[in-house]
């Protein structure tokens, strides 16, 4: 086992190239990962990119063909579920139907030497924790999609894991009270303090939970890190555009100008940062120029290029614009109100661009 | 009454027209029949072609109804109660159906547990195999199992061989016979509504059993047992309800010592030529299938309205 990094503490979670295969297709690709104590993940990326697997592993439903899965230093990669101090959160919320909901979060109490009453009081105390007291008696069924997933969350809770799994925890909700239970869940895991990680295929959510995500791609972790590196220094195209809208210029290294790089483009000549994906990147190499579009601007200055204003269109918050460059490509623009009180008409020549520093350059 | 959420659709001819079928069907194959055996239930039996009395005769009009209905008498079913044979055929046909009954749940749910657990490509194949008795004729294959049990049979030759036994068992004609060839005829009625209870189960519910610490006998017992339950008890009643009734079985594997309704009600019909009797004993059958059956349903129902 590699020594932990003198200036971290010991990881609550360290996962050391953790494979899994189904037949030919790898799931999960040496996958490595450690989580700190309290720590909020999230496992983001595409459907089939390998991150419910991940979880599954973790919770003991899968069995991985290489690596090790270690939490609080203790191995767990041969543990069966039900001997691991893991609990899971399931997208379904696979919660019995024939029992109550009392009867649903008393289930992984029982079996562990605790009294009835002890049992009965820590299930009043998990409603409680839920906002849901009086609906101990309630069958499944009889509740809300939102008081569904609370049960769930409580359920997977009742047993005080170290690490607790959500598989899309909020997945099934409905778009405002999706927001509403995002607050709640990163005060409630605040509270607690245990390592939760989370799967999500939405971006926002990720965003919105986690102190770090891990970017799945194909089986693999791509990056992990807090969301705003995630944003702003993607390490590769993929990540750039799962994480928000992106405008993509393609070109080839020119050279090396102080801390930025030179890209010859079909728009011109472009300043931008280099990503350290590129640190052994030759000239004349292709590589893509990354610039989100709310950092386009408009007028003369860095990186200046022609175009034709195609679109604008008022979004409420902000306006987004989409400018036809000469070579066919557009690129987008989006910016917030107040700076924009006369802007460009539809069909008028402008000059978009970006400050060198907002351009960041990435390997085709 | 209407099923709340569903809706009349069509109009009434159509509806008519789709009822129509089944309802003349039942009537003219089960109600009509069941009338007549009811009646002749009634009768008392004489030498003479039907061989009951009294009959209906329909040209003497409301004085032969009157005639008809004087003569009906409730003797048969005064024998049935008196007679401790009856008694006896009754007990061992409930003791027969509900010990084999018994076998079947604990033989049927393991092999319905596993077709549910094994991978989706091979299940199509493990249901064919379960049915493929059924395209031979169920005489055919009671007989076979003559041929099986009997002292120099396939099953006594293999254990002298094998020198499990010293001489052959006597198995056939033995009430050993009738549970092995009911447990044999009836397993595909158990296994088939479990398995399909079974494999529609959420898969994830057994996984967060587990993951809530629950041990694989916890999670059997706690969440797979209480959710097939439904399957269970259909196949249990698909199975019991023929059995108290089966007269073959009893008939070819039981010998003559075999005391079961289904072989009385024939020996009564053919043997004795005493149709009354034998009606009396085919009612007092029907009462023993029906009564469990509608009691069941009942307690369906309650359960269900309980967990509205």
């Amino acid at each position: 086992m590699p020594a932990p990094a003198p200036d971290h503490p010991e990881p609550l979670l360290r996962l050391d190239r953790v494979t899994k295969s189904f037949g030919a297709h790898r799931a999960v690709d040496a996958v490595s990962l450690d989580l700190a104590p309290g720590e909020f993940l999230c496992l983001l990326g595409p459907s089939g990119c390998g991150k419910s697997t991940l979880l599954r592993l973790l919770a003991g439903f899968e069995t991985p063909d290489a690596g090790t899965i270690r939490l609080g230093g203790e191995d767990l990669t041969g543990l069966p579920p039900h001997r691991r101090p893991v609990n899971m959160m399931f997208q379904s919320y696979a919660l019995f139907p024939h029992m109550s909901v009392a009867q649903n979060l008393a289930y992984g109490l029982q079996g562990l030497g605790h009294s009835r009453s002890a049992i009965a009081e820590r299930v009043q105390g998990l409603l409680r924790l839920v906002k849901l007291e009086g609906f101990g008696a309630r069958r499944p069924d009889k509740l809300s999609g939102g008081q569904r997933q609370r049960v769930a969350l409580a359920r997977a809770l009742a047993r005080e894991p170290q690490l607790l799994l959500l598989d899309e925890p909020l997945g099934a909700l409905d778009r405002a009270l999706r927001e509403e239970t995002q607050g709640e869940l990163r005060a409630l895991q605040r509270r607690l303090g245990t390592g939760f990680v989370v799967v999500t295929h939405d971006p926002e959510e990720a965003m919105a939970l986690a102190d770090r995500i891990g970017v799945m791609d194909r089986g693999r972790l791509v990056q992990v890190g807090p969301a705003r590196d995630l944003y702003e220094r993607p390490a590769s195209r993929f990540v750039a555009g799962l994480l928000g809208d992106v405008n993509l210029i393609a070109g080839f290294l020119e050279s090396a100008v102080g801390a930025m790089r030179s890209v010859r483009t079909e728009l011109g000549p472009i300043r931008a940062v280099a990503s350290e994906a590129l640190s052994g990147a030759e000239l004349g190499d292709p590589v893509v120029v990354a610039v989100r579009p709310e950092r386009m601007r408009f007028g003369a200055g860095d990186n200046a290029l022609a175009g034709t204003l195609v679109d604008a269109a008022y979004l409420g918050d902000r306006m987004r614009r989409q400018v036809r460059m000469a070579d066919g490509t557009v690129l987008r623009a989006s910016a917030s109100l107040p700076e924009e009180a006369a802007g460009p008409a539809v069909g008028d020549s402008i000059s978009p661009g970006f400050a060198p520093e907002d351009g960041w350059i990435l390997p085709a | 009454m209407d099923p709340p959420g569903m809706r009349r659709v069509g109009s009434p001819l159509g509806r008519w027209l789709v009822r129509a079928p089944p309802l003349l069907w039942l009537g003219l194959f089960f109600l009509v029949p069941f009338v007549i055996t009811l009646k002749i239930s009634f009768s008392l039996p004489a030498t003479a072609q039907p061989p009951y009395r009294p009959v209906l005769d329909w040209s003497d009009g409301i004085a032969g109804w009157r005639a008809f209905f004087e003569g009906l008498e409730l003797t048969n079913y005064a024998m049935l109660a008196a007679d401790s044979l009856y008694w006896k055929a009754t007990l061992s046909s409930l003791a027969y159906a509900a010990g084999a009954t018994a076998i079947l749940v604990l033989i049927g749910t393991p092999m319905a547990l596993a077709m549910a657990r094994a991978s989706v490509r091979i299940q199509p194949l493990l249901v064919a195999l379960v049915v493929v008795p059924f395209w031979t004729s169920f005489l055919i294959r009671v007989y076979a199992w003559i041929a099986i049990l009997k002292p120099e049979g396939l099953l006594n030759a293999a254990l002298l061989k094998l020198g499990v036994v010293a001489q052959p068992l006597t198995i056939l004609d033995t009430p050993l016979a009738v549970m092995i060839g009911l447990t044999y005829a009836y397993l595909p009625f158990v296994v088939l509504p479990l398995y399909a209870v079974m494999s529609r189960l959420d898969t994830t519910l057994p996984e967060a059993a587990a993951d809530l610490g629950a041990s694989r006998a916890r999670i059997f017992r706690t969440v797979t047992l209480p959710l097939a339950m439904p399957g269970l008890v259909a196949g249990a009643l698909l199975c019991f309800i023929p059995m108290v009734g089966e007269f073959i079985i009893p008939d070819l594997l039981g010998g003559s010592e075999t005391l079961m309704l289904g072989r009385m009600l024939w020996i009564e019909f053919f043997s004795n030529r005493d149709w009354p009797i034998a009606s009396a004993v085919a009612v007092l059958l029907l009462i023993l299938i029906v009564v469990p059956v509608v009691l069941f349903r009942g307690a369906e129902e309650r359960r269900e309205e309980a967990l509205r």
